[in-house]
Formats: C-alpha cells, sequence, structure tokens
C-alpha cells in the first residue's frame, strides 16, 4: 500500500478535478491540507467521489472534498459514502443549497446512522402493511406518511420512520399495531358522529373502546395492543367498566369526555394518533354517495339478468358484526356475485346495516354519476403530469437515481393508411414464403421415438427388440412413442427505435421490417405488442403505442405503423424499464424484448452520452432478465460489436449490416431465436 | 423412472369404487337436487369453483346418494386420450389392450370426475364430446370400437374460472355440452362448521380460522392468487387438534401455503396473529 497523498500532491489534484469552480480567489489549497492527515484510502474514496460528482454537481463536488476530513472522523468509509449519496440525492431533487445543508449536517446525519440501525421505515412495511390492511378490512385502504398516524377512513397516515424501540422487530410491531388500531377506528364506528374537538380526552377513550372491540373480535392484535402500551391508570377505571362493554359506542366515548374536561389527560399508546373527524366524515360521506349509485347498479344488474322489472322489491340483509349477506330478489333468495358482496361488506363497515332507502332502484342520472366519479380517481392516481417516473442507473455513483426520469406514453398518430398494404403488395412473395414457414411452427406436436416410456408403442422399436431377444441380444427398453406438445405461449415486445438517427431511408427499412414481422407473428399466432421510444431530456421520454398486447393487427395499427417517423434522442434505459414492466404484465411461459435499433443508447441531455447512457441501458437489461424476460436485439450500426455484446449479453444480439435487408431478415431472425 | 409396459399417469384412484361410509358433505345451495336431477337426465355436470371449495368432495357425497361407483381422474398437462380411453401394452410378448379410467367408469356404469379439466391437452376433447352429448358413446379409434354409455353412466368435470392464465380458458363448446354448478366458499358460519367439523376442533377456534380465511380472501387479486380454502382452514384445524399452536399451525398451513412473496407472507401472517 503507497502512503498518503501530502497535501501538494492532493491540490494537483483537486486542481484537475475540481478546475470548473476554482478561480484566483478559490483554490483548492486549503481543502487539500484537510485531506492530507487522512489515510491513502480515504482520500482516494474523496478522490473518487470528487469526480463522480463534479460530472453536473460541481460546486458539491468541492463542498465533499471540503467537509470529508469531519465525516471520516465521526464515520467510517461505508457510511461516509452513503452521506455523500444521500447529499447528491438531495441535490437532484432540491438543489445546491439543500445539498449543502445536507452534507454540513452531520449531526443529524449520524443520528440517522443510529436510527438506521434499528428504525423502521413506512417504505419498507408498505406493502406487507398493505397486504394487512386488506386483509383486515376488505376493502383497499391506502397508506400514507405524515407527521402523525390518523385516518380519513380511506388512507391510513403513517409516520414515515418509527424509531421508537431499539430493535427492528420492535418498530416493525408498532407499525401493525398502528395501521391497525386506525383501521378499527373506522371499523368500531369512530366517525359515526360529529366529535367537535377531537384532541385531549377523545383521542384516548377511543383508544380504550377500541382496543377492547378488537381484543374480543381479533384477540391476538388485542393482546399485542395491551403489549405495546403502559397499563391504564387507575383514575380511569370507571371510565373503562363503560367503555370495555360490548356495546360501547363513540357516543360513550363522547359522554366520557365531557365529564372529564379540565383534568389532564395521561400519555396516550403509542399506537394512537390524532383523531380528524371532520375529513374522515367528509372523506366517509364521499364513499358513502359512490357505494350508493354502485349498489344502485349492481342491483339493477341483478334484476336485468333476471328478467325481472327494474322496481322488483329487494331485500338485503347485511351485519357488520357478520360478514355474512343475503340477497333476496322477488322474493327469491340467491348467492350475492362477488362484487356485490364486496361492496355489501364495505357499505356496512360505515353503516352496520343497510338502510331501505338505498334499495330503490336508480335512475341513469346516478349510473352517470358513478362513472364520472369512478375516471376522477383514476386520474388521482397517476401521475398529475401524467407521466409515470422510473429510476435510472448511474454507474458513477453505482446507484440509482430515483424516479429521474418522466416517461410519457402515447399513440403513434396514424399515417397513410395504404402503406402497409403497399408494402405486403411489393413482397408479397417474401410474405407467402414466411407465412408457410411460420404456419408449420404453429402447435407443432412432435412425436418423440424409441421413448422409455409414452402413450404408444413404437411399432418399429418393438420388432427390432423381439428379434434382439430372439437373437440372444439385449433387447432394447425404449418402446414407446410420445407425443411432445411444443406448445408456443410466447408473448414478444417488439421495442423500435425511433430516434432522430433513423430519419431517410432507415425508418423505411424499420417500417417495412416491422410490417414483415407482424405477418409472420399474425402466422405463428406469438402474442405481440409494438412500441417505438425516443426521448429528450429526462424530463420528457416518450414511448409511442403502435400495437397494445390486446390489439388485432387491423386498420388502425397498420396506419400507426406507417406513422412511425423519427423523433429526437436515444435515452434506452428508461424505454427498457417501461417496456419491461408492459410486458412482464402479459402472461406467458417466454417472454421477449425484441429491440429494432440503429444506434447505441444517446441523449444530449443531462450527460446521458456515452458510457453513462451505456451503463443504464444495461442495468435496465440486467432488471428485465431479473424478471424472467428475454432482451434480444437486431441493430444496423456496424459499431455495434463494441457496445452490444456489454449490453445484451455476447450471444443476444445480430447485425444486419444493410439495412436495406432488414426487412427480410428480420422475420427469420425472430424465428431462430424462439425456436 | 418407470419401466416399459408400465404405465404411469392419471391410473391412480381410477378404479371404480364405490363409497362405502356417507361423506361428510353440507350443502350451499340446491346443488344436491341439481346434481341428481342431471343424473336422472343423463346430463353431465360442470363444477365450477375456486380450489379447495368442497368440489371433490361433493362428487364423492353424490357417488354415495346415488350409489353409484366413482373414478376420479386428477388432469395434468400431459393427459392425453389414450391415457383416459386406454391402449395396448405387451405382455408376454403379446400386444395387450388395457382400458383407461374412463373406458373402465363408462363400462361400469359409474360416475367419472375429471378434476381441473383444463389443464389436460387438448386432445382429450375428442373423447369427451361424443360422451357429454346426446350420443353419449366413447370411440376408442385404437380397438375400431365404440362404447356406449349405460344410463348410470355421468361425467362431471370440474374448473377454476379463477385462473388467469389466457391458456387455461375451457372453450365453449365443450362447457356448453354441460349443465354447471357453480361452488363458492360456504358461508361463515356454514364454513365454521365444517372446520370444526373436518378439523376436530372446537367451534370457537373454527370460527377464527373462518375469520382468518375471509381476511385471506379479501386479497384475492391483490398480492394473492386466492385465499385460503376451506379445505387449508381443516388443514390448519387438523394441525391445531393435534396441539400444534394455533398461530404455528395457521403459519404452516395457511400463510405458507398461499404465497412465496415475502410481504404477502408476513401480511397474512400478521393477519393469522391479529387473530390468535
Amino acid at each position: 500500500m503507497t502512503g498518503p497523498y501530502d497535501s501538494r500532491e492532493l491540490e494537483e489534484r483537486l486542481d484537475e478535478l475540481l478546475f470548473p469552480v476554482l478561480s484566483s480567489r478559490r483554490t483548492a489549497a486549503g481543502i487539500a491540507a484537510g485531506l492530507a492527515p487522512l489515510a491513502r484510502a480515504q482520500q482516494d474514496l474523496v478522490l473518487h467521489w470528487v469526480k463522480v460528482a463534479v460530472h453536473g454537481a460541481g460546486e458539491l463536488a468541492y463542498q465533499i472534498a471540503a467537509q470529508a476530513p469531519h465525516a471520516f472522523a465521526r464515520f467510517g468509509p461505508a457510511e461516509v459514502e452513503r452521506w455523500i449519496l444521500g447529499a447528491l440525492d438531495v441535490y437532484d431533487r432540491e438543489g445546491l443549497y439543500a445539498a449543502s445543508a445536507a452534507l454540513k449536517d452531520l449531526g443529524a446525519f449520524g443520528r440517522g446512522v443510529q436510527a438506521a440501525r434499528s428504525g423502521v421505515a413506512l417504505a419498507e412495511v408498505e406493502r406487507m402493511l398493505t397486504g394487512f390492511l386488506r386483509g383486515l378490512a376488505g376493502r383497499a385502504l391506502a397508506l400514507a406518511p405524515d407527521e402523525h398516524a390518523w385516518t380519513d377512513t380511506e388512507t391510513v397516515y403513517l409516520p414515515a420512520r418509527l424509531e421508537r424501540y431499539a430493535s427492528r422487530a420492535q418498530n416493525r410491531e408498532l407499525y401493525c399495531a398502528s395501521a391497525a388500531f386506525h383501521w378499527g377506528q373506522a371499523r368500531y364506528g369512530s366517525f359515526d358522529t360529529e366529535l367537535g374537538e377531537a384532541s385531549g380526552w377523545l383521542p384516548l377513550l377511543e383508544a380504550i373502546r377500541i382496543e377492547a372491540r378488537l381484543r374480543r373480535d381479533l384477540p391476538g392484535l388485542g393482546e399485542r395492543l395491551a403489549r405495546l402500551r403502559d397499563p391504564w391508570p387507575a383514575r380511569l377505571d370507571a371510565a373503562r367498566a363503560r367503555l370495555e362493554r360490548p356495546g360501547a359506542t363513540v357516543r360513550d366515548s363522547l359522554a366520557l369526555r365531557d365529564g372529564l374536561r379540565g383534568t389532564p389527560v395521561p400519555p396516550a399508546p403509542p399506537w394512537c394518533g390524532k383523531l380528524d373527524g371532520e375529513r374522515a366524515r367528509a372523506v366517509r360521506a364521499a364513499r358513502i354517495a359512490r357505494e350508493r349509485t354502485l349498489l344502485a347498479r349492481e342491483l339493477a344488474g341483478l334484476r336485468e339478468q333476471r328478467g325481472l322489472a327494474p322496481d322488483a322489491p329487494v331485500r338485503l340483509e347485511a351485519h357488520r358484526e357478520r360478514d355474512e349477506f343475503r340477497v333476496e330478489l322477488a322474493g327469491e333468495a340467491l348467492a350475492a356475485p362477488p362484487a356485490l358482496a364486496r361492496l355489501l361488506a364495505s357499505i356496512v363497515q360505515d353503516h352496520g346495516a343497510i338502510a331501505p332507502e338505498w334499495l330503490v332502484a336508480a335512475g341513469e342520472g346516478a349510473l352517470a354519476a358513478q362513472a364520472h366519479d369512478g375516471a376522477r380517481v383514476d386520474e388521482s392516481g397517476a401521475h398529475a403530469e401524467g407521466g409515470s417516473l422510473y429510476d435510472e442507473w448511474d454507474h458513477r455513483r453505482g446507484a440509482y437515481r430515483r424516479d429521474w426520469c418522466v416517461l410519457f406514453e402515447s399513440d403513434v398518430p396514424q399515417g397513410d393508411a395504404a402503406y402497409v398494404g403497399a408494402v405486403r403488395t411489393r413482397r408479397a412473395g417474401a410474405i407467402a414464403q414466411l407465412k408457410r414457414r411460420f404456419e408449420a411452427l404453429r402447435d407443432e406436436d412432435r412425436l418423440l421415438k424409441r421413448e422409455p416410456e409414452g402413450e404408444d408403442i413404437d411399432f418399429d422399436a418393438l420388432v427390432e427388440a423381439w428379434a434382439d431377444a430372439r437373437g440372444g441380444r439385449e433387447p432394447s427398453a425404449r418402446l414407446f412413442t410420445r407425443r411432445r406438445r411444443a406448445e408456443r405461449d410466447i408473448a414478444v415486445m417488439i421495442m423500435v427505435d425511433m430516434s432522430g438517427s433513423t430519419k431517410g431511408w432507415v425508418n423505411d427499412c424499420e417500417r417495412e421490417a416491422l410490417v414483415m414481422l407482424c405477418e409472420a407473428l399474425e402466422a405463428l399466432g406469438d402474442r405481440y405488442a409494438i412500441y417505438g421510444f425516443s426521448g429528450w431530456s429526462r424530463k420528457r421520454c416518450e414511448s409511442y403505442r403502435v400495437k397494445r398486447f390486446d390489439e388485432d393487427y387491423g386498420e388502425a395499427v397498420r396506419a400507426r405503423i406507417a406513422g412511425i417517423a423519427p423523433r429526437d434522442y436515444t435515452r434506452m434505459g428508461v424505454a427498457v424499464r417501461h417496456l419491461a414492466k408492459r410486458l412482464a404484465g402479459v402472461e406467458a411461459r417466454t417472454r421477449v424484448l425484441f429491440t429494432l435499433s440503429d444506434g447505441k443508447p444517446d441523449d444530449f441531455h443531462d450527460g446521458y452520452r456515452g458510457a453513462y447512457g451505456i451503463e443504464d441501458t444495461r442495468q435496465a437489461l440486467i432488471e428485465a432478465r431479473q424478471a424472467g424476460i428475454h432482451p434480444f436485439c437486431v441493430t444496423i450500426d456496424r459499431a455495434a460489436p463494441e457496445y452490444l455484446s456489454r449490453l445484451y449479453g455476447p450471444a443476444r444480439w445480430t447485425l444486419v449490416d444493410d439495412a436495406g435487408r432488414l426487412p427480410l431478415r428480420v422475420a427469420e431472425i425472430y424465428r431462430r431465436i424462439t425456436c | 423412472m418407470n419401466g416399459p409396459g408400465r404405465h404411469p399417469r392419471a391410473t391412480s384412484a381410477a378404479e371404480p369404487r364405490e363409497t362405502a361410509a356417507e361423506p361428510y358433505y353440507q350443502p350451499l345451495a340446491d346443488e344436491v337436487a341439481l346434481f341428481g336431477a342431471a343424473h336422472a337426465a343423463r346430463v353431465p355436470v360442470l363444477l365450477k369453483g375456486p380450489t379447495g371449495c368442497g368440489k371433490t368432495r361433493f362428487v364423492e357425497y353424490m357417488a354415495w346418494r346415488l350409489a353409484r361407483p366413482l373414478v376420479t381422474v386428477a388432469c395434468h398437462d400431459d393427459l392425453t386420450a389414450s391415457d383416459l380411453v386406454g391402449r395396448y401394452l405387451v405382455v408376454n410378448q403379446e400386444t395387450v389392450w388395457v382400458d383407461g379410467p374412463l373406458a373402465r367408469a363408462v363400462r361400469a356404469g359409474a360416475l367419472c370426475y375429471l378434476d381441473e379439466i383444463v389443464e389436460a391437452r387438448k386432445d382429450t376433447t375428442v373423447v369427451i364430446h361424443p360422451l357429454a352429448d346426446a350420443r353419449r358413446i366413447l370411440p376408442m379409434e385404437k380397438r375400431g370400437e365404440q362404447l356406449a354409455a349405460p344410463d348410470e353412466f355421468m361425467l362431471i368435470l370440474s374448473y377454476n374460472p379463477g385462473y388467469q392464465s389466457v391458456l387455461k380458458e375451457m372453450k365453449a363448446s365443450t362447457r356448453q355440452r354441460f349443465v354447471a354448478i357453480e361452488f363458492g366458499y360456504p358461508s361463515p358460519e356454514l364454513e365454521a362448521r365444517i372446520v370444526a367439523h373436518e378439523g376436530g376442533v372446537d367451534d370457537a377456534t373454527a370460527e377464527r380460522l373462518v375469520r382468518l380465511g375471509g381476511m385471506t380472501r379479501n386479497l384475492k387479486g391483490n398480492g394473492l392468487d386466492e385465499g385460503a380454502s376451506t379445505r387449508l382452514l381443516v388443514h390448519a384445524a387438523k394441525l391445531i387438534a393435534l396441539g400444534v399452536a394455533p398461530r404455528v399451525a395457521c403459519e404452516g398451513a395457511i400463510t405458507q401455503a398461499l404465497s412465496d412473496d415475502a410481504d404477502m407472507l408476513a401480511a397474512v401472517g400478521e393477519l393469522a396473529r391479529a387473530v390468535f
């Protein structure tokens, strides 16, 4: 191991790395002096990160070098790296000012390091808790971070991080308890009436009542809540006697609150958050209105199905205490269809029973209102701008940039409707040949002979074996034929480069190749989708729909193939991630991501050009492979051998060096890789 | 490996057998009457429903009620028409015909239950269709023979419409030959009775298990492919009856059986801990 750099050597290196942010008045001498006492490994780490950060975050790189000695005084190398990565993340999100503040606040980082060892983030348990709550509630309850725990009956808000206990298991347990308790508020009617001023005594009284209810219905959960809190103070005994009765409601809590007003409130259990009666009631009212229309629609559907008049009498029996429903229509009992059963389950959670006025038929107006409502809910679920966010891999950091790219999906504008027809006429001979060859592959059953077992006797083998046996030779035991189904179960996502570099006849060749590929795939019966991609900086990545998986190769698709035109740059990683996600949603034994490309990943913006883009695309392809997708690339870029092996692996790409031959070759290449 | 001449697959539990004791069965709705009428009318039946909700038990019960032998074939993706009809085997230097389970059922006038029919190969429709319509014959192509089914013979298929796979759709031409009976999970009270009886646990434990089952069914399509079936609840109950701690029993019999996804395992585990 070589010894540490002295401050002169360090200054030289820093001058070289940091020259964009240095000036005659601001030299690297000071920070070099600060770094000089560090060990060589520490110095190397700092120099490495300065080099990484100086791309796009020059000023921050300077500050990293300046603060690094303080960081090393407190933390080990892994934590220092985390400290730097954290600051770079803040820089990406909030800019230099916030990032340099984060760098300097080593105290906060230190507390974070401590808490990271025992604390639990909501993000870590979110999926588990969502499942847990859905199981408990029978309807979707969203989770969202907030400073305090509370619920509006549709979303349970929980702190983004819990660090109350010294062990992760306990903090996790607190998350479960808190989520379940706030579900319990909605379940056991905390919002059944006006709560008035809901701080002070009321949350505590409701905590006592709901814990008692939970202990009856879900004993394991009730015990857990009790274990996580301090014992209730003795002066609450009288209140508890009232609240723990089976029939106690929120009105009992309200009555008790009035009596206790003015006395000091004991500390609330750790799983008990705030009560926001007003917001909960507003959300609940909206849901009730929505469900009422939905119920009317379900009942109208049932009546119609049975050929009954729209006002045929309905009797519904549902009980909050028992998840059981009786549906009686025109005097006939019937099983509730699953959609209706779920709806009823949700309604009785709010009401305890189904009110008779809910059962009358609703007119068209109600249905229209519901449809509108549904649309709005969907919109709010997506991102405001209508784009989806994707991470991007920064090879210099060796880490993802979170939610770095915004991708928009849209249809390719339809082009000349006659284009595909013209190609088909021009290539009629080649297409006919393709079809014959590809049809032969479809669901081909192969008869395997001389198998040790099978459905039928292989008489040739039998005769031979018999002859062998007669002749004193050892007969073969492989006497059967077996049919092996070679059923194709392939879904292929065709990803078409629509970057500006495809302009001109390359684009023509691509479109023609697509036509040939579509003809082949139609003959083969594989499911396929076609999407183009292009991008212009990380904020505007585009994916263009040509054909969805569930769409037929019809007029509209053909017109869109004709409409494929060169756009901007080749920001490829985000496109791979997006289309791989689409592909992963398709049920198939084999999933292929088939890329038609004319060059390497490239975007003039945000330093995507060069190694960054290649490494990000490579990472995206690795992610796709981990998701069980087989990526393959056909390219016309003669420089491809330099980078495609790194991207796809040695046997996962093909170069068609003459773009003019692309249409004839592509279908054949596809056949080769999927048979 | 099976040696030559021994025929693997699809033949287990395929001997026509009389069901001796009355199988425990709790009717959900009118399925008993409907099935009985279909048998009398010589119309085949299709049982639709999720796994473990009692379809097989129902068929056993009906076989007992109708006093007919029962042949059950669990279908799999390598099950061919000849597996059902029969084949030639080589015995003592001669080729000998051996009936398959379907042919044996037809000859015996049994109930033949093809469980999870969509799993079988498509060529099985060749033998199912002529048996399932007015012809009621089993073509035995290799013997150049057609076997006419006696009046007592009945074909029953089961099918789980919950599979999301597009490959496992049932063709309209097949399903329209059958009277369909839909099976769902029993109501909580009924299911608790079933779990208590089959699993040998007290009513309170059975109710808790049913509650847990209901909660896992809430997760269907949201992380789980299926919720816990009655069968899984009975499994858990049996373990509990043998002295296994309820949480441990639920973990083994229910949680782990439902998923391999760590988050979903944790969620179901928490639900089990909430109940017990």
